[in-house]
């Protein structure tokens, strides 16, 4: 069930958000890219870059000890452990693609409820990993590949972020 | 808020881009075509297929605008004076669009780079493409 996204009211993007169907090739290129990936390697670049790049999701780590420049948060170990983390939790939404907002509830309140972060930051953190992948993969990293889950998530979700995993986290934030 | 250096690694990057400027131009292009189907609406008169003559020669011209803005960062309301009503009074894009593109350059530029695109270079890069799009957008009202 397609819509085009602009118009469907909260509730509607919520059914949509469960029934994301995907095809056989965008499963295989999720899981591929995900199979052949060093999660602590890459887990811990993105998070770095994202707390570079954007200074401001700073906010959200003030405990995670010294975050003063560049060369700080490159080498901070709760950064990178943290990193890890992100990448394990995304591990559970490629494994259960058919069902990412049942295996993200829990994570999605603790982000909301405990953590309250401002969902517009999984966007940028999203941008990050992209990035990170990009440089890893180089030119594999087609403009095809780079699409697959923002093709779904355009049309389940009326979001437009890669990966999608990341936006299914926001649905449960209470209103 | 760029710095002496950022304004110096930007200005750097760009001028070994310039030599490809057509490859780097067609790969964001062909990226922001496939993620955001939306952007192909402004191409309906040219031939955008992957390869082709037209995506490459306009890919260029956005890759070279934007060398030439990198060149001298604090003089860009002044190179960009013509590109900024060529696009409010005649090519009228939206300007979200210039974000998604941005986007995509920094895709692109990950890809050539690899581990060559730092976060540094990255934030750098992120900051300049944002101050461009907005001078771009300038005159739209």
């Amino acid at each position: 069930m397609r819509h085009s996204a602009f118009f469907l009211k909260p509730e509607e993007k919520e059914k949509n958000a469960a029934m994301v169907e995907w095809t056989e090739q965008e499963r295989s290129i999720i899981t591929n890219i995900f199979g052949n990936l060093d999660y602590e390697d890459v887990g811990s670049k993105a998070l770095s870059r994202c707390l570079i790049v954007y200074p401001w999701t700073q906010r959200y780590f003030a405990s995670f000890g010294n975050l003063y420049n560049a060369e700080a948060i490159k080498t901070n170990p709760n950064i990178a452990a943290h990193g890890t983390k992100v990448l394990h939790g995304l591990d559970r939404a490629v494994k259960n693609m058919d069902n990412i907002k049942a295996t993200y509830a829990e994570l999605s309140v603790l982000h909301s409820e405990k953590l309250h972060v401002d969902p517009d930051n999984f966007k940028l953190l999203a941008d990050c990993l992209t990035i990170v992948i990009a440089a890893k993969l180089g030119s594999a990293f087609s403009p095809e590949i780079q699409a697959v889950p923002l093709k779904s998530a355009a049309c389940a979700t009326g979001e437009e972020l890669w990966p999608l995993f990341m936006c299914v986290t926001s649905f449960q934030m209470k209103k | 808020m760029l710095s002496k250096k950022e304004k110096q690694l930007i200005r750097e990057i760009w001028e070994r881009l310039t030599p490809v400027a057509e490859d780097i131009g067609a790969d964001a292009l062909l990226r922001m075509f496939a993620s955001y189907p939306g952007t192909k609406t402004y191409f309906s008169h040219l031939d955008i297929g992957p390869g082709s003559a037209h995506l490459s020669s306009h890919g260029k011209k956005i890759v070279l605008a934007i060398a030439e803005g990198a060149k001298d960062i604090s003089q860009l309301t002044v190179t960009l004076a013509p590109l900024q009503t060529l696009h409010a009074y005649q090519l009228r894009i939206d300007p979200t669009n210039f974000k998604l593109l941005s986007h995509c350059l920094l895709v692109t530029l990950a890809c050539f780079m690899g581990e060559g695109f730092t976060p540094e270079a990255h934030a750098a890069i992120d900051k300049f493409l944002s101050a461009f799009a907005a001078v771009l957008a300038e005159k739209y009202r």
